[in-house]
């Protein structure tokens, strides 16, 4: 059966809006309960791939009591396939700034840190020049509140928020385990809300246009637009804001080259979908739409048919491997075992039942893997072993 | 007194001296120097007072945190996904050619090293490199040439 769901353009994140001042002055003289109900309203969900509720993140650190607390932005954009936030840092600053100064106001911080991926080094000081602007307007207005970067050094892991606090803090990026969540207990054990850089660039959508224009897009359980990233065999690739919810055949009509096999749908650690559940997969939070609903950070690859989905599946488990914190046993030697596994078996040093066995770890992986890295492995793997099982043995 | 214990002093006293400066600090060395050397790491420990096995075990966490001595230029080629599949390894090859190294190498003269490195961020523009921090996209075997064609004449 096929969605009737159209790709809709939205025009939201990168639009120019001159106005952040005027945001950001009447933003904190709301009452920081009537902002966080604005947000749960619009059910803006995290957009850097987790999808978790922002203004239940936001509520949760408000509640918390403290006396330091802090805002971070999470500008460590290291899934393959995505290359969004940068264009979000570089086009639209302010909003991120802006949001981020808003949610200091709404949660009671008085800094925000940014952490930017080493690999964007050269956002620096067009961004710090934005940052010195901004926070001349906050002592204007008599707000108080300060941002500053911080920068990663190449470490894929550091995306994960308790590995970033821990990067933060001066110590090798290895997650934490949780509870206690952020919003307790992040950085420097205080309460912390921590946002990816597209979900803060929404949340000055929404304070600026109200939520129920946010709302009005997308269906049910996966509102509001999102960027994405489109890369691979597509005769455009670039970033589209889209709304949620389109069916990936819409999608593959609009961005395929007409041979498109298969799309990773959020990076490496999401899910290939061959073509022929294409009519059958959303893209989304949750919910059953027609068939499957994927969440994604907004990382679209497509492969067409000159593609070999063992190459593929190599480059990924490499990627992971070299990205695994080594912290926990069933991510560090998973991703080895994983990697020497399906080369054996394309070499015919193990026979095609060895796939079985492969996936079966996988799934021990999911439950024992100490964060979403190791736990996340199973996804791609399973997708592509299961789909194109061929391909891996011969 | 050595330059490099200069350089960390500097930096501890714009940055501070606690645990949380700590990358800032191995940032910023590896800034001058392109690489944490063996002394540079204890004297680190020592302004920051904190065992040199920790630093040691902060810094090689990092994959851009080098600690082996790496060349003027540090050339990094993006090898996920996209980019290997729009001819990175054609891209490497140029490079390995016209600087007669391989991966992992550094040119005699000092002036580059080359690496490989995962996802970039610009799978729209691949195949993608950084040389230091300046990002080179939708590379190609000539383009590549002329880039380090640039950088030679740079010296």
């Amino acid at each position: 059966m096929t969605t009737n769901y159209l790709l809709k353009r939205v025009d939201f994140i990168f639009k120019n809006e001159n106005d952040w001042e005027v945001i950001l002055s009447k933003s904190i003289n709301r009452a920081p309960q009537e902002l966080i109900n604005e947000l749960i309203s619009s059910e803006l969900k995290g957009r850097g791939g987790a999808g978790f509720p922002t203004g239940l993140k936001w509520k949760l650190s408000a509640e918390a009591v403290n006396a330091i607390k802090y805002v971070i932005c999470n500008a460590d954009e290291g899934e393959p396939g995505t290359f969004k936030d940068r264009e979000i840092l570089s086009r639209v600053p302010f909003k991120v700034l802006t949001a981020m100064a808003v949610c200091g106001h709404v949660i009671g911080a008085k800094e925000g840190y940014i952490y930017l991926r080493g690999e964007y080094h050269f956002l620096r000081p067009e961004l710090n020049k934005a940052i010195v602007e901004f926070e001349y307007y906050c002592k204007e207005i008599k707000f108080d509140f300060s941002i500053k970067i911080f920068m990663g050094s190449g470490a894929y892991i550091c995306g994960e928020e308790t590995a970033l606090f821990e990067s933060m803090e001066g110590k090798r990026g290895e997650p934490r385990n949780k509870p206690p969540f952020p919003s307790t207990s992040g950085y420097m054990g205080k309460p912390t809300v921590i946002n990816n850089v597209e979900t803060l660039a929404h949340t000055f959508t929404i304070f600026k246009y109200g939520a129920k224009r946010f709302y009005d897009l997308g269906v049910q359980y996966s509102r509001g637009s999102k960027l994405f990233s489109v890369s691979g065999d597509t005769p455009k690739p670039g970033i589209y804001e889209l709304e949620l919810g389109m069916s990936l055949e819409d999608f593959v009509e609009e961005f395929g080259d007409g041979d498109t096999k298969a799309v990773q749908v959020g990076g490496a650690s999401g899910f290939l979908v061959p073509r022929k559940r294409f009519h059958e997969t959303a893209i989304g939070f949750q919910g059953k739409l027609t068939g499957i609903s994927l969440p994604t950070g907004g990382s679209m690859m497509l492969f067409n048919s000159s593609r070999s989905m063992f190459n593929v599946l190599d480059n990924y488990l490499e990627f992971f491997r070299e990205e695994s914190c080594g912290q926990c046993t069933p991510c560090r030697v998973g991703c080895q075992q994983l990697l020497k596994g399906i080369k054996a078996v394309k070499r015919g040093e193990k026979n095609a039942q060895y796939l079985d066995k492969l996936l079966r770890l996988t799934e021990t992986m999911q439950y024992t893997a100490k964060c979403g890295l190791g736990q996340s492995v199973a996804n791609s793997f399973s997708s592509i072993v299961e789909n194109f099982r061929e391909e891996m043995i011969y | 007194m050595n330059p490099v214990t200069d350089l960390i002093k500097n930096l501890a006293d714009e940055y501070g001296r606690e645990r949380q400066h700590l990358l800032p600090i191995l940032q910023g060395v590896v800034e001058q120097e392109k690489y944490l050397s063996e002394f540079s790491m204890v004297e680190i420990a020592r302004e920051l007072d904190l065992p040199a096995s920790e630093v040691y075990g902060t810094a090689t966490f990092y994959s851009f945190l080098e600690y082996k001595k790496m060349g003027r230029y540090i050339i990094r080629i993006c090898k996920t996904i996209t980019c290997s599949m729009k001819g990175k390894n054609q891209v490497l090859l140029a490079i390995e050619d016209m600087l007669k190294i391989s991966l992992g190498e550094t040119t005699p003269d000092g002036n580059f090293s080359l690496l490989q490195t995962n996802c970039l961020g610009f799978c729209h523009k691949a195949p993608a490199m950084l040389i230091n921090n300046e990002v080179y996209t939708e590379l190609t075997p000539e383009k590549v040439r002329d880039i380090l064609s640039s950088y030679m004449k740079k010296q």
